[in-house]
């Protein structure tokens, strides 16, 4: 290896634990330049972050412990230089962003005395760190610099906290910056925003950027080299190009074969029957308006998805019609009758006909019931399938129709897997037999490979009882390869709707084509591609 | 799915009471514990029927004699008190009452309090209000001048110390279970519920509760000791249980004149309420973890070890 800036060379960290020890990171060696873009590639629990924090020394330790390894930066092991020293680098020299802007941003100072800060800290004059700071700010493109810096964390949007911190960052002009997950949280407009940011900033300070992800899409538009990682071990590298066409090792393979948007899309049945109208539906909290007038028909076995970024009332649509959220107006009719307006007792039994299974399945699970006593509630709340043994029957079959085994009925929610949980939590939605099943972001918490075995999981289910979805997503790819129908939200208001088809391959309004524009396809040569259209179009 | 191999945890899986005991074996300070609160709910139970007479007889040669002296027979062993009767003997019978008027009043402030509190945090904002303001007056109101009063009017006795020691801990339960159901009740796993057609009743007691169970518990093992010094405090006004009926904190104010001359008198009672509370802790604490199936792990034996 020739003398990269930084190089972490056979890392080997452990973990720990009071269940035995973890071997987070073994064996990693990566190297990153001046001007180059690394992206550490994995999904939770592969270790990515490990090594990068190890680099920081933000590593815990106990219970963390470095086996082997060195981490060379301009030929000096940061693993043997004392904590001063360390301290006298990082900031300075290695900077570091992470995914939740809101949780590294001091809640009670100002963004401004936080910028001040990081060039204080290390000794430079206050007025001078002033002057920068405002210049980066304005660099980042937050609004009104001068009266920005006044303000505090709680006053910025999501986007433009991680524009602060990449501003925070890049203060000492360093000549490394790692981001872990730097735009994970962030809606797909606004990522490309970030990822483009840093990407001219790179150009423009000559630094080495390092970025750990999960998302093929980030890597494929803004690395030039991609480490992949499972289970701790890096188990592919290469150029960004290469590593998506000629992939070696075979979970690179299946890592980029479950990236979601390259199926074929389905076209809705037309002559089914209407099972839910919604009409005029509209619901305001104060003055802010979160869903306005909102129509659309589902068919009986169709999938319709909604899109839209966060806050554009996509979850409100779906708390509405189960009555989760009062309404202030519209109708929404299940089989002709209105789900608004009906009385309690008519209630109960439309419950049964439509079940929900939510984002996050660790918080969905009540974690003091066994999966058997989650599965079979809906039998007790419905006065359902007296007989234990029928139940422990159905529970078994359940639990194999999500590809689980019956031995799992005793076991409780935390002895899962993400990806377990939400299977769990599709086989309590199945136990009670529904006509419709309502979908909030059920799969965005989870892996890329996970995602395309519970989407084929949902997929397999509407084949094979005719099950409707409503299926709420921001997700474009795993959209597109699921529902025949997509409606696209924006502040509120479903500003399209159609066939899946129409709506990806002509869409009609300005949003849905800047949404479509701003997701980032898997494959390098796509993004490049679009990059230069982007370019040679000016908007 | 690579975690299920680390969830096979306790190949041996036992169920319902021999689970539970063997999880009690694990943690040899709660195994103590529950001992030493079983004999204490022994002696309690047939206590007085055996050692009543024996703890109220008067032998006035044996007066402030000095424990670990077995020549006046074992009832002195601990010593004999200002009358000379029997301090062992009278420890035995007083934990009678000094049991029944902290566990009444424990038990009985936990269930109102829990059940207002989940009333004020499940209800809306105006109920939620109404139960609030009645428990900060209760709280307000100086909790011996209450007591006094109240005692004043029905007349001491074990039901109304435990009636006036009960409401003035309500406003504890009270507050910090609203405070957990506010949060609780906001969690996915209740919007799941309700979406599946739960009714109040199912939301309240089988998914709110469970979840806000152990920190009750703990509180009132925590009240526990609270509750017997307040009871002796009462007693030592003279409004509280009357004599020859006898507690470990009236034990402990009547031997307090007493201090440096015959300190048996105040010690062997008070180092009863330390050890009562002390196990009910410890017992709490283990109890918290096995409960929960998150945590139950830490007591299961693991025959497979470390890979």
């Amino acid at each position: 290896m020739t003398e990269a800036l930084l190089t972490v060379r056979n890392l080997s960290v452990d973990f720990h634990t009071a269940r035995g020890t973890v071997h987070a990171v073994r064996n990693a060696s990566w190297s990153v330049n001046r001007g180059e873009t690394l992206a550490i590639l994995g999904e939770s629990g592969s270790g990515k972050s490990v090594s990068a924090s190890a680099v920081m020394n933000l590593l815990d330790i106990p219970p963390a412990e470095v086996v082997s390894g060195e981490i060379l930066f301009e030929g000096k092991d940061l693993l043997k230089v004392s904590y001063e020293e360390h301290r006298a680098l990082n900031g300075k020299r290695i900077a570091m962003i992470f995914q939740d802007p809101l949780g590294h941003l001091n809640p009670v100072y100002t963004v401004g005395w936080q910028i001040v800060e990081m060039m204080t800290a290390h000794g430079r004059p206050a007025n001078k760190a002033r002057a920068r700071a405002l210049e980066l700010v304005t660099r980042v493109g937050i609004p009104d610099p001068e009266k920005a810096l006044k303000k505090y964390p709680h006053e910025f949007s999501g986007g433009q906290r991680q524009r602060l911190m990449i501003a925070m960052a890049l203060m000492l002009k360093p000549d490394i910056l790692i981001a872990d997950e730097p735009t994970t949280a962030l809606d797909v407009t606004i990522q490309a925003e970030v990822l483009a940011l840093l990407k001219e900033l790179q150009a423009e300070t000559g630094m080495g950027l390092v970025l750990i992800t999960h998302d093929l899409g980030v890597v494929a538009e803004i690395a030039d080299r991609v480490v992949v990682m499972s289970q701790g071990e890096i188990v592919e590298e290469g150029s960004v190009r290469e590593v998506y066409h000629h992939p070696r090792h075979p979970y690179t393979r299946k890592l980029i074969g479950a990236a979601p948007g390259k199926g074929e899309i389905k076209q809705p049945a037309t002559d089914a029957p209407a099972l839910l109208e919604v009409r005029e539906l509209a619901k305001s909290y104060g003055k802010f308006t979160a869903l306005k007038d909102a129509s659309f028909t589902l068919s009986r076995g169709q999938s319709l998805a909604v899109v839209g970024e966060s806050g554009s009332g996509k979850s409100t649509l779906a708390r509405t019609i189960l009555r989760l959220e009062k309404a202030d107006s519209g109708k929404a009719l299940w089989k002709g009758k209105d789900l608004i307006t009906m009385s309690p007792r008519e209630l109960l039994s439309v419950r049964r006909e439509i079940q929900m299974v939510f984002q996050d399945p660790t918080q969905s699970l009540n974690p003091r019931m066994s999966v058997y006593q989650l599965i079979s509630e809906g039998w007790d709340i419905h006065r359902l399938m007296p007989d234990r043994k029928a139940r422990r029957r159905r529970v078994d079959e359940l639990l194999e129709q999500v590809g689980l085994l019956p031995e799992h009925a005793e076991r409780y929610p935390h002895q899962f897997s993400g990806g377990q949980r939400q299977r769990i939590a599709i086989a309590r939605a199945l136990a009670l037999e529904p006509e419709l099943i309502i979908c909030d972001e059920a799969v965005s918490a989870l892996d890329v490979s996970v995602q395309a075995q519970v989407m084929a999981l949902l997929d397999g289910l509407r084949k094979k009882f005719g099950i409707s979805y409503l299926f709420i997503a921001h997700d474009l790819g795993v959209v597109r390869d699921f529902a025949d129908m997509v409606l696209v939200m924006k502040s509120g208001e479903i500003v399209e709707g159609g066939p899946t088809e129409k709506v990806f391959n002509a869409p009609e309004h300005p949003y849905t084509r800047r949404l479509l524009a701003a997701n980032l396809d898997p494959d390098p040569d796509v993004q490049a591609q679009r990059r230069q259209m982007a370019a040679t179009a000016p908007s | 799915m690579t975690d299920i191999s680390q969830t096979n945890a306790s190949p041996a899986e036992l169920r319902g009471a021999p689970a539970l005991l063997a999880m009690l074996w694990r943690d040899k300070f709660a195994f103590v514990s529950a001992v030493v609160l079983l004999i204490i709910i022994i002696c309690a139970l047939i206590g007085p029927v055996f050692l009543g007479d024996l703890a109220a007889s008067q032998n006035l040669r044996g007066r402030n004699s000095p424990p670990f002296d077995l020549s006046r027979g074992w009832a002195f062993v601990l010593g004999g008190d200002s009358l000379g009767r029997p301090v062992l003997a009278r420890l035995i019978v007083a934990a009678q009452s000094t049991m029944m008027v902290a566990a009444g009043a424990v038990f009985s402030a936990m269930t109102v309090g829990a059940l207002f509190g989940l009333v004020a945090g499940y209800m809306g904002k105006n109920v939620s209000q109404l139960v609030m303001r009645l428990a900060d007056v209760i709280m307000s109101f100086p909790s011996l001048l209450l007591a006094v009063v109240v005692l004043y009017l029905l007349g001491p006795s074990v039901p109304n110390m435990i009636l006036v020691l009960a409401i003035t801990r309500i406003p504890i339960y009270l507050r910090t279970t609203r405070a957990e159901v506010l949060e609780v009740r906001e969690r996915m796993f209740v919007q799941a519920a309700v979406v599946m057609g739960a009714s109040h009743w199912r939301i309240i007691f089988r998914h709110i509760l469970p979840i806000i169970a152990p920190t009750l518990v703990t509180i009132a093992t925590l009240d526990f000791a609270f509750v017997m010094l307040a009871e002796s405090s009462l007693s030592f006004l003279g409004i509280g249980i009357q004599p020859p009926n006898i507690t470990w904190g009236l034990m402990v104010s009547q031997g307090r004149p007493y201090l440096n001359t015959a300190w048996w008198l105040a010690f062997w009672p008070g180092l009863m309420i330390v050890i009562t509370a002390l196990s009910l802790n410890l017992l709490s604490n283990w109890m918290r973890v096995a409960l929960d199936p998150a945590q139950r792990w830490r007591l299961e034996s693991r025959k497979t070890g470390h890979d």
